[in-house]
């Protein structure tokens, strides 16, 4: 069965179209990320399926059951928000404890609840504290125990790692993925950024302008991008794009090469260009070189190594590795 | 080095600036107050001399404590303002709510016409509302005036809170909606301590008004029963002569609840700040 089914799902405020027909279909235990750039409508999306807003037409069917007309707290879903949205009169545990409260759950079962969960995300010593006494990060991890008490059949996480530093973001973010792997619940996990989508994610979702361009496991969304937004959008640095005589010339409008597919050779190769900019990462060597009648193009070289700016240099593309387009952007 | 000496002139410039002020707006109070522990003669022969022992008299306390009901009237003002700023905070918070949080067709609309009652002053609507009293029978009670203040009060109350209530945190709402709790559980326990310190704001500039209110009381509720502090001390006020003794002790004993009142209200404006909820 699966945990999530949306049909043709629409969302309209006034006059512009928010979510223009999204259907999607989420299996049980999947951890599926929602990504795209802001104002693509993800966290409308998001939003719809929690019940925080209505959806315009089409239908949402959490675990088997629709719940178009569902308030959120019958939906059988918890969510995780990007400001963590603590309740500021409330301790920890009550904070945990409330939405068990609500649905009328025994004392000692809400308590069992909320001591497991305390131990699992190690917030064991700060039960009785206030959020105000609390860092950024823990005040995350008390709003992710908030909906592990739930035991909900779906999981939501609108970008909660936006307001971490850092640090904490990489952290939080392995936290995450360990805490799928313990409990096995459906989530969903919205975020603009693509590297928290190509590591957490079974199934990304890439959205714009309130449309699915693509679905598919990370690794697939990569090799095999459907059009020229998700090849754009996943991977960083972003994939070359050329256009004109060389992708012509293998029969496209629009070529696709990454970064880490081109190589520098001292002359020849498929393009030439002049070398405008180094970034030297250390274990990365980025090289952005001005190709003629193109844009810039961008070389990942592992390691480190040292040219010139201005230097002309030779561009030698791996053949097997790149995309092509045609005029509408879709993949040949 | 001339930085610091900059600041610190300028410093005491703006202490010169604000003191003064204080000056300025204290000294109406202060002769009221000195003049009111004075004999009639002490008034009008040297009003800005504090009182000395031979001019120092009771006189003025002793006459409104004897004539008249001043305790009564001490009461219906504060039931009257009392009861006006709850009922203005408690619908006025209602109203800022549903405006701030709900997407309904005439939304802006309403909170214009909500608004309106800002530039409009209610006292242009005296006869009509005089008529209603009337013909509802509510004239010569408090509740006639405390419907009145209440309309005064709210489009207000309605203007700042909402522009407040626009701050919280959705999020926050919405953690609330997701783990079960009813839209008046939210406005009550999640909502209004976070808007606190407007609810302060909004309950000062309420009380003042209604207070000092001598209009509506005479016009509304000019019965014995039904005196506020304000027109019971009209009384002394006569055509020919007037009992300044009297006048200035009620005025100086009408100073103290508002200011009590204040005092409390302030101190919520410090303690409202409830930070660590969001971040």
């Amino acid at each position: 069965m699966s945990a999530l089914t949306l049909q043709n799902v629409t969302k309209r405020f006034g006059s512009t179209d928010v979510i223009r027909g999204v259907d999607l279909e989420v299996a049980e235990g999947e951890f599926v990320v929602f990504v795209g750039p802001s104002g693509c409508g993800k966290s409308t999306l998001l939003r719809i399926i929690a019940g925080l807003e209505d959806q315009t037409s089409g239908h949402v069917t959490i675990a088997g059951k629709n719940v178009d007309v569902t308030p959120p707290a019958k939906r059988g879903i918890a969510m995780v928000f990007q400001s963590y949205a603590l309740y500021p009169h409330l301790t920890v545990k009550g904070n945990m404890g409330l939405a068990l409260k609500q649905e009328g759950v025994e004392k000692s079962e809400i308590e069992r609840r909320i001591a497991a969960a305390a131990k699992m995300l190690h917030l064991d010593t700060l039960l009785d504290r206030r959020p105000s006494e609390l860092s950024g990060g823990q005040r995350q991890r008390v709003a992710i125990g908030r909906a592990i008490v739930r035991q909900p059949k779906l999981f939501l996480f609108d970008e909660p790692l936006s307001n971490l530093d850092a640090a904490l973001r990489v952290n939080t973010r392995i936290e995450i993925a360990n805490l799928h792997r313990l409990l096995g619940g459906t989530m969903i996990y919205v975020t603009h950024d693509q590297v928290e989508a190509m590591t957490l994610a079974d199934k990304i979702v890439v959205l714009s302008a309130g449309k699915i361009e693509q679905v598919g496991r990370p690794i697939d969304l990569y090799n095999k991008p459907a059009n020229l937004f998700v090849a754009g959008f996943i991977g960083s640095p972003k994939m070359n794009f050329l256009t004109g005589a060389p992708a012509e010339k293998l029969g496209a409008t629009t070529i696709g090469i990454r970064p880490e597919h081109v190589r520098i050779v001292p002359t020849g190769g498929n393009w030439e260009g002049k070398v405008s900019h180094l970034e030297k990462l250390g274990s990365d060597t980025f090289v952005y070189v001005a190709v003629e009648g193109a844009d810039m193009v961008t070389v990942r070289i592992v390691g480190q190594e040292d040219f010139e700016v201005g230097a002309t240099v030779g561009l030698a593309a791996d053949e097997a590795h790149i995309h092509r387009f045609d005029k509408d952007g879709r993949a040949i | 080095m001339s930085k610091a000496r900059s600041s610190f002139a300028r410093s005491g410039f703006v202490h010169l600036a604000l003191g003064g002020y204080t000056l300025l707006a204290l000294f109406p109070i202060f002769l009221v107050i000195a003049n009111s522990f004075k004999t009639r003669a002490g008034i009008f022969s040297a009003p800005l001399q504090l009182p000395n022992a031979t001019t120092f008299s009771w006189i003025g306390y002793q006459t409104v404590l004897k004539q008249g009901d001043f305790l009564g009237y001490f009461q219906n003002s504060l039931i009257v303002t009392i009861v006006s700023i709850f009922l203005v905070l408690l619908f006025g918070a209602m109203a800022a709510f549903a405006l701030s949080e709900y997407r309904f067709r005439g939304n802006l609309m309403m909170g214009l016409y909500l608004a309106l009652g800002i530039m409009i002053p209610i006292r242009l609507g005296t006869v009509a509302i005089l008529q209603g009293m009337v013909a509802t029978g509510l004239v010569n009670t408090l509740t006639a005036l405390i419907l009145v203040y209440t309309a005064q009060g709210l489009p207000l109350a309605v203007f700042i809170l909402s522009e407040f209530m626009r701050n919280v945190s959705d999020d926050l709402k919405n953690a609330g909606r997701v783990d079960g709790l009813s839209e008046y559980t939210i406005f009550y326990r999640l909502v209004l301590p976070l808007v606190r310190p407007a609810m302060a704001t909004v309950a000062v500039f309420t009380m003042i008004p209604i207070w000092n209110d001598l209009w509506f009381p005479l016009i509304l509720a000019p019965s014995e029963a039904t005196k506020t502090v304000t027109l019971g001390a009209q009384m002394f006020i006569g055509q020919y002569v007037t009992n300044w003794n009297a006048v200035l002790s009620t005025l100086s004993l009408a100073i103290l609840p508002v200011l009590v009142l204040y005092l409390i209200f302030s101190r919520q404006l410090i303690r409202g700040i409830t930070a660590g909820a969001v971040k």
